[in-house]
């Protein structure tokens, strides 16, 4: 039997998966059925002076047919009265005293911070998550992304939570910077017992294109809103990883953004999360999906012989480099099995138009099975990318004579690398 | 220990008619579904099986879970994918049919993933906590498997009584060759049976062998799983000629043996519904040349499932409506069939009477059913020989619960095996006390 309970930065779980702090987890009875259906934790929507929210809210990206694969929103932190949060937490905790309840916390003043987090606290939260993430709104109003672009602000407020907290403190970090990494180390030095990322990304999510307006639109105007859903998750694995690998840094990630199953969870765990956290897909299709999140990871694990969590958790950190680290000499090229190809041409056009014009229509006129140029093939994967048939194209290694060799080792130690391909 | 099927089965030069998914077609098609709440096709399976549920996890990669989340329903999910008419059931209360979009193929995608469990040779369920409670269960089918499999994961120790020396009931001597074959039934049953802790007695027909009150006084509780009786015969002079069959007695022939039809080129089905539909199709199959249905009412007036008969038309069965045998008549074997035309009331019209030759009469007009066997004990209704049970299975009499065919008249597998469970689920509340019976 394998074990999933999850530990990040002291706070413990039954399994990793948590609710983001978002409307799935607005109040005590959305926490309580999310519990029911199997999550492990919750990160209570932020909690700070209650506001007033627009209405319109939501926008979405949709793809080929695929609703919401790219979501936004514009609503604020809670507006529900904060002693009806703080109560239902209290309730919350006493029936479910094994889940985590994470309460995210959002206001401006060193005493604000030093009597919301008290607060928090008696009521029972597990660990405390600084909303120094959100893209929109409350940025113009000094806190959110305003604090966590600036590494001095953020430090100079988690030491403050750090401080009068008895309870763990995430740090929850906005994408919209240059760099990650200089943000997760102010939250260190600031005393954070670890921290969660990606907040939403700044985006504008579409455009009325009979009305002039972008979407969601508020009456004749919009706003720019948070992205998330599963288009961003490319962009918080980067984030998690950044920071996971940064030597010194070593406090515990949370990780966050488009995750949708099991799959994806473990993607972040791979690359060092040590809980998860989920807000777009359950909008979109519930707090059912956790389900399979947890019977999915329990069959990875028994398949890789994973006991628990930290015998996976950053596995894959080690495999990730700057770009002159990578073997210059390693080669691929693209083959096709011409007993499952369907003959549609997607990786032709591809490869002419976007690639090195290496994937040829056949010859034979009765065949449909495009042929592969392999002198020319610089083993690119667009083919790959684009083949509606799963396995049908294979990128295969292989065996030049030629020794590794990277770009720095071909800078400092004058490496050999093989002759380039495609290149005339 | 089950007895082996022979290997040499007439069902054996039948195809795989909807044929099964490659595992890039079950991910396209996985990834139709809407994963609707509170779905619509959950609702028009008798077990309730999550749907949704086990379509998304096939699209996320999670095959063990997609198998799990099907047998913790339905433990005959297996046979069920391949059996259940699912255009009138899940499939046909898909919410794309009010889009005009064609409806996700639920029975293909649970064949899928109930195949690959099998191939893998997943387990999911364990036997309870011993209970020290024996129930009997006579009837091998459908409804006494799922009643006996939900018994054991309850802890209940079981008894299976079955006449024939084979299990798995109509699924494994019943069901059209082009949807499963007997073996794979077999198989189906021993994976079942791996569970453990339930005892088979075979050969032995309760009733004849053994009586009611006999298992009665020997188990705690009994369930009644049986299915339905012969075919019904028609009461026409040369009923009785050699080459008239009764089609169930026909299809189990054919199915767990040799069946020679060697000068055979018409097959004569009498009847109307899924039984005539089924038979006139496997006739054709087996290589008679000409199949043809003979029905009394009007084509769409037919009990049997629309799509059904349109399948058995591609595959070349005819049939005469309107029309009923009046005689058989052959020396010794039937040779021909005298037929006499029938109005719209199913009356006949004087002087309309037509013969056609056929070397092979199928009677499927019906079966008889088996409650007589209970005739007797007191507390056990019957209605028109049916078993009448409450929605637990329970028969008004201690003790004694009936689900699958002998009760609800003849239905599908899957209301068997959703009739099953709900027995033991009862069973298992009478025997600690909870619920009444």
């Amino acid at each position: 039997m394998v074990d999933l309970s999850a530990n990040c930065a002291g706070i413990r779980s039954p399994n990793p998966f948590w609710l983001a702090s978002a409307p799935p987890a607005n109040s005590g009875a959305q926490v309580q059925r999310a519990f029911d259906h199997g999550w492990g934790g919750a990160v209570w929507k932020t909690l700070g002076t209650p506001i007033q929210n627009v209405s319109s809210r939501f926008g979405a990206v949709s793809y080929a047919g695929k609703n919401a694969i790219g979501f936004n929103n514009i609503e604020l932190i809670t507006d529900r009265p904060l002693e009806v949060n703080f109560k239902e937490i209290y309730d919350t905790k006493k029936k479910y005293p094994k889940h985590a309840v994470i309460v995210s916390l959002m206001v401006e003043t060193k005493e604000e911070w030093k009597d919301i987090i008290k607060r928090s606290i008696d009521a029972g939260a597990d660990g405390l998550e600084l909303n120094f993430g959100c893209p929109h709104g409350m940025c113009e109003r000094g806190m959110g992304s305003a604090v966590g672009q600036e590494p001095s602000v953020n430090e100079r407020i988690t030491s403050w939570a750090v401080e009068y907290s008895t309870v763990p403190v995430l740090v929850k970090l906005t994408p919209n910077v240059a760099d990650i990494v200089p943000h997760g180390l102010a939250a260190k030095r600031g005393g954070a017992h670890g921290v969660s990322l990606i907040n939403t990304i700044k985006s504008i999510i579409g455009v009325d294109i009979d009305r002039f307006v972008p979407n969601p639109r508020v009456g004749s105007q919009s706003t720019n809103g948070g992205y998330c859903g599963a288009a961003v998750r490319p962009i918080a694995l980067h984030m998690t990883a950044a920071l996971a690998r940064t030597p010194g840094f070593g406090i515990p990630i949370s990780g966050i953004g488009g995750v949708t199953n099991w799959r994806d969870a473990v993607e972040f765990m791979l690359l060092g999360s040590s809980s998860v956290q989920v807000c777009t897909e359950v909008m979109l299709r519930g707090y059912r999906i956790v389900e399979d999140m947890i019977e999915g990871l329990e069959d990875y694990m028994r398949t890789h012989g994973f006991q628990r969590l930290d015998d996976f958790v950053g596995k894959a950190v080690p495999g990730f480099s700057e770009w002159g680290e990578l073997d210059l000499n390693y080669e691929t090229i693209a083959k096709i099995d011409a007993k499952t190809c369907i003959g549609c041409q997607l990786c032709v056009v591809a490869c002419h138009d976007g690639a090195h014009q290496c994937v040829h229509p056949p010859k034979n006129g009765t065949s449909r099975v495009p042929t592969i140029d392999e002198s020319e093939c610089v083993g690119c994967n667009l083919c790959q990318i684009v083949c509606p048939v799963p396995g049908c194209i294979t990128m295969e290694a292989v065996d030049n004579g030629f020794t590794p060799a990277t770009w720095n080792q071909h800078l400092t130690e004058g490496a050999k690398l093989r002759p380039k391909k495609g290149a005339h | 220990m089950l007895k082996k099927l022979p290997v040499a089965r007439a069902e054996s030069v039948f195809g795989d008619f909807k044929g099964e998914y490659t595992p890039e077609q079950a991910l396209v098609e996985a990834n139709r579904c809407l994963y609707c709440s509170d779905a619509p096709c959950i609702k028009a399976c008798p077990t309730q099986i999550e749907i949704p549920e086990f379509i998304r996890k096939i699209a996320t990669g999670n095959l063990r879970g997609s198998a799990r989340t099907i047998f913790d329903a339905n433990i005959l999910g297996m046979s069920c994918a391949r059996v259940c008419p699912v255009e009138v059931l899940c499939v046909g209360d898909c919410v794309y049919n009010h889009m005009g979009v064609p409806p996700i193929q639920i029975g293909k995608l649970q064949r899928f993933a109930t195949d690959r469990a099998f191939e893998r040779g997943d387990r999911f369920f364990a036997a309870g906590a011993d209970t020290g409670k024996s129930i009997g269960l006579v009837g091998g089918g459908p409804a006494s498997l799922a009643a006996a499999h939900e018994l054991r994961r309850l802890g209940h120790r079981c008894t299976i009584y079955e006449k024939r020396e084979v299990l798995g009931g109509l699924n494994t001597t019943g069901v059209a060759p082009y949807k499963m074959k007997a073996d794979r039934s077999v198989e189906e049953v021993e994976w079942i049976l791996a569970i453990g802790g339930i005892e088979l007695r075979t050969g032995v027909e309760v009733g004849k062998d053994v009586t009611f009150e006999a298992l009665e006084k020997q188990h705690d509780a009994l369930f009644i799983g049986l299915g339905l009786g012969p075919d019904t015969s028609l009461d026409v002079p040369g009923k009785d000629l050699a080459g008239v069959y009764g089609a169930v007695d026909f299809i189990e022939r054919f199915k767990l043996g040799q069946f020679a039809l060697d000068g055979t080129t018409t097959a004569l089905v009498i009847g109307g519904g899924n039984t005539a539909i089924d038979v006139v199709r496997e006739a054709k199959g087996l290589g008679v040349p000409v199949s043809t249905m003979v029905y009394r009412g009007q084509p769409d007036k037919m009990p049997g499932y629309r799509h059904e008969w349109a399948a058995a038309k591609v595959e070349g069965a005819t049939a005469i409506f309107q029309a009923l045998p009046v005689a058989f008549e052959g020396n010794g074997r039937v040779e021909r069939v005298k037929l006499v035309r029938l109005d719209e009331t199913k009356k006949p019209l004087a002087g309309t009477e037509f013969v056609v030759e056929a070397q092979l009469v199928l009677l499927a007009i019906g079966q008889s059913k088996l409650g007589q066997l209970l005739a007797g004990l007191a507390g056990v209704t019957l209605e028109r020989d049916r078993i009448v049970v409450d929605e637990h299975g329970f028969t008004g009499r201690k003790g004694l619960y009936a689900g699958g065919d002998c009760a609800n008249g003849g239905k599908e597998v899957v209301n068997a095996a959703a009739e099953g469970k709900a027995s033991a689920r009862a069973i298992d509340r009478f025997l600690s006390g909870e619920a009444h019976g």
